[in-house]
């Protein structure tokens, strides 16, 4: 079987080939091999100079001093440092916390688990665009918080949250203020020189590099100290203990350098790409796009194909590679909560896919996956009771379903 | 996530795809499920004087699971009496299309699915009586 086209690169990202040779080149004999916390000797020496290099790529795209940069083992580790050592560090001021109901599980996670230890969370609701208002962060904070945690770049909708007027609401009220950057780092410009964010987490595999690396930065002016979730040898100032992985640290250095250099060309790439698909589809008869598209991530679109179940519709593109907002592709039955967060039916929920395109896309491959598309939604509404109702003027809301 | 063969089978080759009218006295309609779970089903059997069901069709709002469970059931129910067809049980459903554990639930729809049918069948037969 022919490999599918892929459409899921907000899932995770192939390792560009400029990425993936430097990498090869911290692993074997003849390579940059030794432990970067050696300081008896040159292979140490080699080693952390080139994740201190690493690091510096990192803070150059972040415009941010190398020195705030821990890394990590993934953006769901740093979620967790970032929240997890805000809330137990500072418990003394207050234990109450605000994020959102759209936040990656890393986050919402996280904050369940800090509930269950005696802390209190607010979930925000976005509005039907998907978006956070600053406003209601505003109205959220009480006394007793002491961290915010509102994404930039939603997962699955690919919406921004405007994260420098939440950094002004949390600056004034001096509670500290946390971006989960997973799905913007990279793709769009981040200036923390500018932003008042205090922790941001970024992932390696969403910036074409590898998986397994993350970064949590973490501000020093005005400083923030955590309590560390990982004990050992002290490393990472003593924020996040273990030797430091020096190909992957040099892997997302390297990301993080070719994502700066090209972010422009491939923004504008992207937004065209992603332009051309839905202008393919949506001249079809009840085809919604899910979030705001002004405030949008270029490489993201999740789109509703009303009356079409999202997981047969993904069985009937064997050719592409695209994710469900449907959560029937796994365990539970529940259509995917961050739809269901803006206010959205849950037939609509169920009838939704998450197109995402990136550096290796190309406009074949969208043309090639909206003629596969198309054609499987009008199969799939062949098929379906309820399209036959829509078309018999049928309203779905006055039927009382049985539900199961 | 694999997919039996079985269940490819009838997902990319659904039996019986279609609908009858509603009004016709000899046409019994099961509608199950619902929208906002993900899944719905209409099955309609075509009941002759015998009481045997003669055709069958249906249209299914669903996982591939559940689509190959409903047109699964066409194929089962032709042929058999109506008393027959109200027997079928949904762990048969599930033996044959080999669904896992997740979707058993789809078979359990489709057994609801031609209970309802028969009802509403027998229903229209002894209102015309």
């Amino acid at each position: 079987m022919k490999a599918p086209v892929y459409f899921d690169y907000a899932a995770t990202t192939p390792v560009d080939p400029r990425v993936a040779q430097k990498m090869s080149e911290c692993l074997m004999t003849e390579g940059n091999f030794g432990n970067p916390a050696s300081r008896s000797h040159k292979f140490g020496w080699d080693a952390e100079e080139a994740v201190e290099l690493a690091r510096t790529q990192v803070a150059d795209l972040l415009n941010c001093d190398p020195r705030e940069v821990v890394w990590t083992s993934g953006a769901t580790e740093s979620d967790n440092l970032a929240i997890k050592g805000i809330a137990l560090f500072y418990k003394g001021k207050g234990k109450h916390i605000v994020t959102s109901k759209i936040e990656h599980k890393a986050v919402l996670d996280t904050c369940r688990h800090l509930e269950r230890e005696g802390f209190e969370v607010t979930y925000l609701e976005p509005g039907s665009d998907g978006l956070i208002r600053p406003e209601a962060v505003k109205a959220a904070l009480r006394e007793d918080t002491t961290l915010v945690s509102i994404m930039h770049v939603n997962n699955e909708i690919g919406v921004v949250n405007d994260i420098a007027a939440i950094g002004e609401v949390c600056r004034a009220a001096k509670v500290f203020y946390h971006v989960d950057a997973a799905q913007s780092a990279g793709k769009m410009p981040i200036d923390l020189a500018e932003l008042k964010v205090d922790l941001m987490s970024l992932s390696g595999h969403k910036m074409y590099g590898p998986k397994g690396v993350g970064v949590l930065y973490v501000r020093r002016k005005p400083r923030v100290r955590l309590e560390a979730q990982m004990h050992g040898g002290g490393h990472e100032r003593g924020m996040r203990s273990g030797t430091l992985a020096t190909h992957q640290l040099v892997g997302m250095g390297e990301a993080c350098r070719i994502a700066q250099e090209e972010m422009a060309s491939e923004g504008s790439r992207t937004l065209a790409l992603r332009e051309r698909l839905w202008h393919g589809l949506n001249d079809m008869e009840e085809v919604y796009v899910n979030g705001d598209l002004n405030a949008h991530v270029p490489g993201i679109i999740n789109i509703s194909f009303n009356y079409v179940e999202g997981e047969s519709l993904i069985m009937s593109l064997p050719e592409i590679a695209v994710s469900s907002g449907s959560a029937c592709t796994s365990a539970s039955l529940e259509p995917s909560y961050v739809l269901r967060a803006l206010g959205m039916n849950d037939e609509l929920a169920h009838s939704s896919l998450r197109f995402s395109v990136g550096r290796f896309t190309t406009e074949e491959d969208v043309d090639a996956a909206i003629a596969q598309v198309r054609t499987a939604v009008e199969k799939l509404r062949e098929l379906s009771p309820l399209w036959d109702m829509y078309k018999d003027g049928i309203d779905l809301d006055s039927i009382e379903w049985a539900a199961h | 996530m694999a997919y039996s063969d079985q269940v490819m089978d009838h997902y990319q080759n659904p039996r019986n795809v279609g609908k009858f009218d509603d009004n016709d006295d000899q046409i019994g309609t099961g509608m199950v499920g619902a929208p906002a779970c993900g899944d719905v089903m209409r099955l309609q059997i075509k009941v002759n004087d015998d009481g045997i069901i003669e055709d069958a069709k249906f249209k299914t709002y669903g996982c591939g699971s559940a689509i190959a469970s409903s047109s699964l059931l066409t194929e089962w129910v032709k042929g058999r009496s109506i008393d027959d067809a109200a027997q079928i049980k949904n762990t048969e459903i599930a033996e044959e299309l080999a669904l896992p554990p997740v979707k058993i639930h789809c078979s359990v729809l489709a057994e609801d699915a031609i209970k309802a049918a028969v009802e509403d069948y027998r229903k229209k037969l002894n209102d015309v009586d």
